[in-house]
């Protein structure tokens, strides 16, 4: 046996073979080594203006020199709030979905059609939504009903760009809380249930907390999506350079991502902004890459305790 | 899974649940329920919002006559003497749309050829290839990917992406279709790659054994049994790339040089529709021609991308239909 010669047309098929492994593994490498290129290009061109005092420092003289304090704490205000709306609103989503509609309920159709639509629309559509309904009409309707006609509301402020990026991020909080949802057995339903509990009670006390490491994973991406997006902010609530930090709902706003836009597109000096930019780079995609990686490793082990 | 279809939960139903019940209870019981179901409402009032208020200001487009003093529908889309030009801001202001358009469609079909044959490739490695480790680095790195800010890319473009595509390809402009192309290839591998992998996975294994029995190598199985059958989830991934990448602002905005010129150099600077609506809401009169233009902009950008996407959402979930529901 040992000394039969492979049939030729074997051994054509074999090097096909080792020929599409090769060829398929050498696309996700390029895809990976794109990515490592990004990434070690901004680290190495942001290491070295990442100092403490660029952190807690506001730009000074016109936005070429200074730190970005305001950026990092009007990023850090916004994603707040969105969260404070995003989170509730799309774990209750999740719960009607699972716990309570039937999956074939018009209502409960109509809402997973409405959740993949949303998680389609171009982010700089939010921008116009945004402006048309939370400045123009929600914001000076306040206006009109409390503050006399003042200008307090109906105009861009930290509370609408909140509001339209909390819309943003709706779909990503309801596909991972929905994901944990499903993950709690029926079992612990049907226990809680047969021992006299409510339906209410029994979603509440024993399968959201359950549920917690999915519904965590689902703010986590949901905050981080947040904090890179600049599109749906431009006329919503950001501003192009602030001497004060956000106080009030509707007060204006720095951002890390619009920040590093304006950086790039608007600097009258090209040369000496290129370090500030390269820092704010780093730091957004720093605070991005940690928050995505602390919901990688926390799926990851829910999916671990799950499978044990 | 709704509880409702558990046996256990029937009991409810037979008034056991009344008797432990305190009437405080019961009022507590309904206010939470209908609370999470009014809640729940939110999905469907933003797209209704969406439509409403996009469309309120998109609307003076076609009906206003005062809109129509400065421009006209037809003129949206015929060239007029100087040609099809976007010029929202001169003398004689011209809004033509058609350059914009073709921008995004040059922008998007460079970026679907980079990224398609590359995120397909890699799902066919992940899904028939890699080993368990490999697929727990390789799945979560292209996530990350996925998680970079769309204005990373777009600066990273801009600064170095551009000085490398013009020191190799000698393009006229520094910002180009090309440029942008390659960057907006990166939001839209993550897209690609994550739906083609699902779609290889929810190939039952039996058409593989099947395959292999009949003497198939692992290149035939993969060519000519796998991806003939996840090709529609494959088409899907394509179709949701596309959706995608019409859509992106940032990364075109910072790296398409954003001149709304009309031809088919792809070493030209060009416009697209989202980066006009970024650059230009920003500066306009409320309540003009102009502001009025760009919602409109905007409205066909929500239209096309909710046609695109359903689109593709139908072809994944007949598939997985087909399939017999793996995945």
């Amino acid at each position: 046996m040992e000394n039969v010669a492979p049939h030729p047309l074997q051994r054509r098929q074999r090097k096909s073979d080792t020929v599409l492994f090769g060829a398929t593994g050498l696309a996700t490498l390029l895809i990976l080594a794109m990515l490592a290129v990004l990434v070690l290009d901004v680290v190495i061109g942001g290491a070295k203006t990442v100092t403490w005092s660029f952190l807690s420092e506001a730009p000074t003289h016109g936005m070429t020199a200074g730190g970005i304090l305001p950026a990092i704490v009007g990023t850090v205000a916004l994603t707040l709030m969105m969260t404070l709306a995003a989170v509730p609103a799309g774990v209750a989503t999740a719960v009607y979905l699972t716990e309570y509609a039937r999956p074939s309920s018009l209502v409960a159709r109509a809402i997973r059609v409405c959740i993949s639509n949303l998680a389609g629309v171009p982010s700089i559509v939010f921008g116009l939504f945004g402006l048309g309904f939370f400045v123009s009409t929600v914001g000076r309707g306040i206006d009109k009903a409390f503050y006399a006609g003042h200008l307090t509301y109906g105009k861009p402020a930290l509370i609408w760009a909140a509001l339209t990026l909390a819309i943003l991020t709706l779909p990503v909080v309801v596909v991972a809380t929905e994901e944990a949802l499903r993950s709690v057995p029926r079992e612990l339903r049907d226990a809680s249930l047969a021992l006299g509990a409510t339906r209410f009670q029994t979603v509440f006390r024993v399968v959201l907390p359950h549920a917690l490491g999915g519904i965590l994973t689902g703010a986590i991406l949901a905050v981080s999506r947040g904090s890179g997006e600049v599109a749906p902010i431009m006329f919503t609530g950001v501003a192009y350079f602030l001497p004060y930090l956000p106080k009030y709902p509707n007060d204006q706003f720095m951002n890390l991502g619009y920040h590093v836009y304006v950086l790039a597109t608007q600097s009258p000096d090209v040369d000496r902004t290129k370090p500030l930019l390269y820092g704010t780079v780093l730091v957004l995609l720093g605070l991005t890459f940690l928050l995505n990686l602390a919901a990688i490793v926390i799926r990851a082990r829910m999916r671990r305790r799950l499978l044990a | 899974m709704a509880v409702s279809t558990s046996p256990v939960a029937g009991i409810e139903r037979t008034g056991a649940r009344e008797l432990s019940l305190t009437r405080r209870a019961r009022w507590g019981e309904a206010l939470g329920e209908g609370a999470v179901k009014l809640i729940a409402l939110t999905s469907i009032a933003s797209v209704v919002l969406i439509l409403i208020f996009v469309g309120k200001e998109a609307l003076p487009v076609l009906t206003s006559s005062e809109v129509h003093k400065e421009l006209t529908f037809g003129g949206m889309f015929r060239p007029s003497a100087a040609g099809y030009v976007w010029q929202p801001v001169s003398e004689v202001p011209k809004y033509n749309i058609v350059p914009l358009f073709v921008g995004t469609l040059k922008v998007t079909i460079v970026s679907l050829f980079v990224a398609v044959p590359l995120s397909v490739a890699a799902a066919v490695f992940v899904a028939e290839f890699a080993g368990k480790t490999m697929r727990e680095i390789i799945k979560p790195a292209i996530e990350l990917l996925a998680g970079i800010p769309s204005v990373v890319v777009g600066f990273f473009a801009l600064v170095v992406l551009a000085t490398w595509v013009q020191s190799v390809f000698g393009t006229e402009h520094r910002l180009n279709t090309l440029v942008a192309g390659v960057a907006l290839s990166f939001a839209i591998m993550p897209v690609v790659f994550s739906v083609s992998e699902d779609a290889l996975r929810a190939v039952p294994d039996s058409y593989r054994q099947a395959a292999i029995a009949l003497g198939s190598t692992k290149s035939q199985v993969v060519l000519r049994v796998v991806l003939p059958a996840a090709a529609p989830g494959i088409a899907a991934s394509v179709v949701l790339g596309f959706g995608r990448a019409i859509g992106e602002t940032m990364i075109v905005i910072l790296a398409t040089g954003n001149a709304a010129l009309l031809d088919a150099d792809l070493g030209h600077s060009v416009r697209t529709v989202t980066a006009t609506i970024a650059q230009e809401l920003g500066e306009v009169v409320v309540g003009s021609a102009h502001y009025h233009l760009l919602f409109f902009l905007g409205a066909l950008l929500f239209l096309s991308t909710l046609v695109v996407n359903a689109g593709g959402e139908r072809i994944v979930t007949g598939m997985r239909r087909k399939l017999g529901g793996g995945g």
